[in-house]
């Protein structure tokens, strides 16, 4: 089976809310939390998702 | 010189120009290039030679030699294969691939246009030795006004209505009138889009159009064609920024959202009407046993 879709990281500005396999990234600022995701957004590849306010995911498609 | 030079020549050199009359470069940007263009012509002017003898062989009661059209097939089924290749293996360069509808619908095409041209010569060399020069000249044009019919399929704008719609986002979620097309994240790309995207939706005009328009092929060849005809807002390494077409399950509408760089709608909208409808993709659901019957046919 091949996998075409994964997370490759989560950025979060609320540890509390997340846990698990992916790399996560913790942010203070919403501003910061933007920041970083462009920026993996470019590195990895992926496009980033928003989930809530809070929480972004990159996933490779 | 025998009695079936002239007819001969007649026949191949239609033929050829038959298929150097099909042989057209336009936005689907192949073949755009010379070597193609003379593979092309010279594979014609075999077909065109193979159609031009068959009459003279029969004629003259070599009824093998006819077996020879048997070989024309499976040469022209490989020229099938060899578009197909080439194609496929260019695709994963495009910015907007084509998708393999699309792709295996040009292959078709140059296979088919081979046999047309051997039609083509087959009966205008037929006419000549029927009848004479004129008659053969008659034949000619019947002929290449079928080619062109044949060669030209429906286009999108016959069977489904196409109507602007503005793009907006609500939360990280992106949307073409009521059609979810996808979740951007960043605050930036959604900037980027909101300036550069532009979104249509297309209702189909009947039932069977639905199918058609829902094809995954179908839609990845709406996208390619925007794309290379009004360029495309996107490179490599920027995923988030693609063209995307999703289904509204109630009614079979599609929303289409592309990313052009000649922000010209009406432009849009009328190569979105161009784009052919892959033969791939038609479906006839009303023309079953089971749809007939409830209509009482």
């Amino acid at each position: 089976m091949t996998i075409d879709k994964a997370i490759l990281a989560v950025i979060t500005t609320n540890k509390q809310k997340i846990g698990g396999g992916a790399p996560i990234f913790c942010c203070d600022t919403k501003e910061e939390m933007d920041k970083v995701a462009a920026n993996l957004e470019a590195i990895l590849d992926g496009i980033s998702h928003a989930l809530s306010d809070e929480l972004y995911i990159i996933v490779k498609h | 010189m025998n009695e079936y030079t002239m007819p001969i020549i007649y026949g191949v050199t239609v033929g050829t120009i038959a298929r150097a009359i099909m042989l057209r470069t336009d936005y689907r940007q192949y073949p755009t290039y010379l070597h193609g263009k003379v593979i092309h012509l010279a594979l014609g002017f075999i077909a065109a030679g193979l159609g031009a003898v068959a009459i003279p062989a029969i004629m003259e009661k070599e009824f093998t030699a006819v077996t020879f059209l048997t070989i024309a097939a499976s040469q022209f089924r490989e020229v099938r294969n060899m578009e197909r290749n080439t194609l496929a293996e260019l695709d994963s360069y495009e910015l907007v691939p084509r998708g393999n509808t699309y792709i295996e619908g040009i292959a078709i095409a140059f296979e088919s246009r081979n046999y047309l041209v051997i039609f083509t010569a087959f009966l205008t060399t037929f006419a000549y030795i029927l009848t004479n020069w004129v008659g053969a000249l008659v034949v000619t044009a019947i002929c290449l006004f079928v080619n062109k019919k044949l060669m030209s399929g429906s286009t999108l704008k016959e069977i489904v209505s196409i109507s602007l719609s503005e793009i907006h986002f609500d939360g990280a979620g992106l949307y073409v009138d009521n059609i979810y097309i996808m979740n951007i994240g960043l605050p930036e790309r959604q900037e980027e889009i909101k300036k550069f995207g532009m979104g249509f939706i297309l209702t189909p005009k009947n039932f069977d159009v639905r199918s058609t328009i829902a094809n995954l092929g179908q839609r990845q060849a709406i996208l390619h064609d925007v794309s290379v005809s009004l360029g495309v807002f996107r490179d490599s390494g920027t995923p988030a920024l693609v063209p995307l077409i999703k289904r509204d399950l109630d009614d079979g509408r599609i929303g289409v959202f592309i990313l052009p760089q000649n922000q010209d709608p009406k432009k849009a909208a009328q190569i979105i009407g161009a784009v052919p409808v892959l033969e791939n993709a038609i479906r006839m659901p009303s023309e079953s046993k089971v749809s007939k019957k409830n209509r009482g046919e």
